[in-house]
């Protein structure tokens, strides 16, 4: 960098309109990294003199490089890794040149070092993976790339160094790229890109080298002051994770982040999860003046046109374009603790500026990180990553990491020492067969164990009915509980053991706790599973009339319970219907007291695969349509 | 650069405040540790802007050796009273009965008893749980592995070899009680880019990083600057003036200046791309053995 050809104050205005990159270096010890990076901070002119000088010193005593300066000496800072000579922690470097500041995060390559070069990419818009020309693609080299892979670096530079030492040959630098492009393609690099180099020498690393005329790119250093990342973030779905409420009078109430997503702008229309209240951005606001959009990483304090109660943790959206709300989801974890997981810790889960409790149910698989293959593991170890299936004390707004890193990253802490045990990164919510109420493995073990002595027909015997779920999902008002009533008496009239399981007493009850809110409207459902399904394995017919407002969460039900011993009939009210018969909820639902009723603020997904479909206006014979159906596929009577 | 990007120092400045208002929403009880010099200057002004329009909630607190330039204290006075902002002086009593000072104890014993002693007194006194400082990366190898959120145990250890992995800017706020985090929300800015920002931002700073005709007594290599008469009359007799600046601030008896004649921004700025000393090597305390800053931050120092 030199100063002499501009003036001081023109230095100055361009320097101040450079961008910043932030990198990853990995490859396997003696590779070249820090020689590499040590070369880049040294000929892009950073590097004081006394620095140097230093260097020089140290070189001298414990240096590897013989007479050459040893260039991994800048960096291995530590003094007990620069005893044992390799790099065992991440260490952040900073170089600039005309154009781009750069951070590098090094890290180092044996695989009990997975967890810090899964520190240092985290950030990472680049990754540079290096090869030694002599011994070309490594195991370590297909770990170092799954790796980058997984955490979602977009752009990968093969930096295939000591080129000096195979004569600059091209054969050898086409044979290694064959073989990496080949293994590569496994994977979804977006962006992959082979440099030769000798990092010891100075070829191909600044200055393009004529040491190798038959390589027409760009240096490492052109590539990287070149390379476009400003459009890896995602400018689309407006991600707005409130971090902190700035009240500092009774009258101003901002509420402050940085954007993680998507842009927001002055006049927006958002929805605030988990509310779902609505509202527009009146203003954002900084400290140099007032904004009319933001955009990532932007940190800035946004004030809202109506008075809404908002917490951090809370995020604003666009109303069109929602995030996941649930507390289930799968995720490709990396436990990152020297104690080995335990499933049955209630972790504490960091994610978009939200802390809660969190379980992981299930173990997925394993990925063998050198191979890629998969396996099953009942627990993993430091180092270790795989799938896995995490549920949350409350519901998280996410979006697959594959989306977006920001609101699909998260670090479960462990609940005692306070580490960071585990990172992951999410990949979306559970298909509905996946979710956790379904029966695992070992549940169905359990379950075994304690059967009872009474088979099933011989209760069908004595009972003349088999126990089995009637199920009646409809809006609110839709006229499903007269029907639930009036059927729980006829069939005690006709000799039937039946029960009707009354959403309103087990709410006061058994799920006193639990809200509207779409999570727990869920939980309060599984429940009611299981109450069905312990019900029925006594041979009692129970009889159901819950919302159950979408396909997902009736199937959840139907599988606690037992598919084929579930019956769902669908009460086909229209709204205006609805509205009339049990005005309430809705006219408060109207005046925004009440939330989260569907039909008018949640989605009512009408179920496609119903038994009967039902009028609300004919109830009688609705009555009598059921019970021809319970006879015909017997239910009851068996006889 | 498309219009949805930032520039380096935008973008430095966003990362910055995300961190300083993750600690506030965090942390029952945080400080920001002032040490009146220009990495400081930067990182109170990125909390008056994390917080604005709202006052910044949480105090700053200054270690004071009473070996300070006594400009720093007047510009420290100054700028918490103009600022509006909540200022601790902290400074340990008992060393400062007993007269320890550095030209009769020397650096080693002054420095562990005026600031390493000094600052764990003072956070223990009012039971900081979290504190900013305004250390970088880029300043010396051992803080280049340092994290942003940097666990201290009761002691105030730090253990190098043992740190929490902190990924995306998703920060592991957890301590249990007597425990604390050390923050360090400008750790990803170089030299440059302090000066860069101070000039784009007009942060005032202490007038002695300005070049100046200043009286200088030559000591061990080092320009020592005549502050006050504590300075053993025999050294004040060879004052000289001189045209000198001072890179880095701290005790004006350790603290080393350059002869220079920048005296705006832009010219320490050139001084600075030619010069062939690098920052840190100004303070005294840094020649005491190799990697002696991570010995001392295992022992609570910054
Ligand atoms: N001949 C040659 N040697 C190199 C090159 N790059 C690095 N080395 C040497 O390889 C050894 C390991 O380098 P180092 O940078 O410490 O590797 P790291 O373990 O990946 O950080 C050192 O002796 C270097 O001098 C190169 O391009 N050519
Ligand atoms: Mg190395």
């Amino acid at each position: 960098m030199t100063t002499d050809k501009l003036n001081i104050q023109e230095f100055l205005d361009q320097d101040q309109k450079k961008d910043l990159l932030r990198l990853l270096t990995a490859g396997s010890v003696d590779d070249g990294k820090s020689t590499l990076i040590g070369r880049l901070m040294f000929d892009s002119k950073m590097l004081y003199e006394d620095q140097l000088a230093a260097l020089e010193r140290d070189s001298k005593r414990v240096g590897h490089a013989g007479e050459d300066i040893d260039y991994a000496l800048l960096l291995d800072g530590l003094k007990a890794e620069r005893e044992q000579g390799i790099t065992i922690d991440v260490a952040y470097r900073y170089f600039s040149t005309a154009k781009r500041k750069f951070i590098i995060a090094d890290t180092p390559g044996h695989e009990q070092y997975t967890r810090n070069m899964i520190t240092g990419g985290s950030t990472a818009n680049l990754a540079i993976i290096l090869i030694d020309a002599r011994h070309g693609v490594i195991t370590q080299t297909r770990r170092h790339t799954y790796l980058a892979n997984l955490l979602g670096i977009k752009h990968v530079v093969v930096a295939i160094n000591k080129m000096d030492l195979v004569d600059f040959s091209q054969k050898r630098f086409e044979e290694i790229k064959n073989e990496y492009a080949a293994f590569v393609t496994q994977l979804d690099v977006p962006d992959v890109n082979f440099i030769p180099l000798s990092a010891l020498k100075g070829d191909n690393v600044v200055e393009t080298s004529d040491k190798m005329p038959w390589y027409h790119g760009p240096s490492l250093l052109e590539f990287l002051e070149n390379v476009h990342v400003s459009s890896d973030r995602n400018f689309d779905d407006l991600r707005y994770p409130v971090q902190y409420v700035l009240r500092p009078d009774t009258k101003f109430r901002g509420f402050s982040t940085s954007v993680a997503s998507g842009i927001i702008k002055k006049g927006d229309e958002v929805m605030v999860l988990p509310s779902l209240k609505k509202s527009k951005v009146k203003s954002i606001i900084t400290y140099d003046g007032e904004l009319d959009y933001a955009f990532p990483p932007q940190s800035v304090t946004v004030t809202l046109e109506h008075e809404i109660d908002i917490s951090r943790g809370d995020m604003l959206v666009h109303p069109d374009n929602l995030p996941r709300v649930e507390r289930q989801f799968e995720a490709m974890l990396v436990w990152m603790d020297e104690k080995d997981m335990n499933l049955s810790t209630q972790f504490y889960i960091k994610h978009a500026n939200n802390t809660t409790k969190a379980r992981i149910d299930d173990i997925r698989y394993k990925v063998d990180v050198n191979t890629l293959e998969k396996s099953n593991i009942e627990k993993f170890k430091l180092n270790e990553i795989g799938r896995v299936v995490i549920t949350t004390t409350k519901p998280l707004f996410f979006d697959p990491y594959k989306k977006n890193k920001q609101t699909g990253s998260f670090i479960l802490i462990d609940p005692v020492t306070h580490n960071t045990c585990a990172v992951g990164m999410i990949i979306d919510k559970l298909s509905s067969k996946n979710l956790p109420s379904r029966i695992t493995d070992t549940d169905k073990e359990r379950i075994a164990a304690g059967k009872s002595l009474i088979k099933s027909d011989e209760r069908q015997q004595k009972l003349n009915q088999k126990g089995e779920t009637i199920w009646i999902t409809g809006l609110h008002g839709s006229g499903k509980n007269e029907l639930a009533f009036s059927l729980e008496r006829k069939l005690f009239d006709e000799g039937a053991s039946a029960v009707l399981i009354d959403g309103s007493s087990l709410r006061s009850g058994l799920s006193r706790e639990l809200d509207y809110s779409p999570a727990d409207r869920a939980e309060h459902l599984r429940r009611v599973a299981h109450i069905c399904k312990m019900l029925n394995d006594q041979g009692v017919i129970t009889i159901c009339s819950f919302i159950s407002r979408n396909e997902s969460l009736r199937e959840q039900v139907a599988e606690v319970i037992g598919k084929d011993r579930f019956h769902l009939f669908y009460m086909d009210a229209s709204l205006e219907f609805c509205k009339e018969n049990k005005p309430e909820l809705y006219v408060k639902a109207e005046n925004g007291e009440v939330e989260n009723l569907p039909g008018v603020d949640l989605e009512y997904e009408v179920p496609q695969n119903a038994k009967l479909v039902f009028k609300p206006e004919e109830n009688e014979n609705n009555l009598d349509a059921i019970l021809d159906y319970l006879a015909n596929n017997k239910v009851f009577p068996i006889h | 650069m498309n219009e949805y990007s930032l520039t380096n120092l935008r973008e430095l400045e966003a990362e910055a405040i995300h961190i300083i208002r993750e600690v506030a929403a965090e942390f029952e009880n945080p400080v920001m540790l002032y040490s009146i010099g220009k990495d400081s200057s930067v990182m109170v002004r990125l909390a008056e802007k994390a917080f604005y329009p709202g006052k910044v909630p949480f105090p700053l607190m200054h270690i004071d050796s009473k070996w300070k330039f006594k400009e720093m204290i007047e510009f420290r006075d100054n700028y918490a009273k103009e600022n509006n902002w909540d200022l601790i002086v902290h400074y340990n009593q008992e060393g400062f009965e007993s007269g320890v000072g550095p030209f009769t104890h020397g650096s080693k014993v002054h420095t562990d008893i005026m600031k390493t002693q000094a600052l764990l007194q003072g956070l223990n006194k009012y039971k900081f749980d979290a504190a900013f400082g305004g250390a970088r990366r880029d300043e010396e190898k051992s803080r280049a592995k340092e994290r942003i959120f940097s666990f201290r145990d009761r002691y105030h250890q730090w253990d190098p070899k043992n740190q929490r992995p902190e990924l995306w800017n998703i920060y592991n706020a957890k301590v249990h009680k007597g425990e604390s985090i050390r923050v360090f929300p400008i750790s990803n800015w170089t030299e440059l880019d302090i000066w860069q920002y101070i000039r784009l931002e007009n942060i005032p700073i202490v007038p002695l990083y300005y070049a100046k005709e200043r009286p200088i007594v030559e000591m061990d290599g080092s320009l020592i600057m005549v502050d006050d008469e504590r300075m053993p009359q025999e050294l004040r007799d060879k004052a000289k003036m001189r045209k000198v600046r001072f890179r880095t601030l701290g005790c004006y008896p350790l603290t080393g200046a350059i002869d220079s004649d920048a005296d705006t921004i832009e010219k320490i700025v050139e001084e600075m791309m030619t010069v062939t000393v690098s920052e840190r090597t100004t303070r005294v305390i840094d020649f005491d053995q190799e990697a002696s800053m991570e010995q001392k931050k295992r022992e609570g120092y910054f």
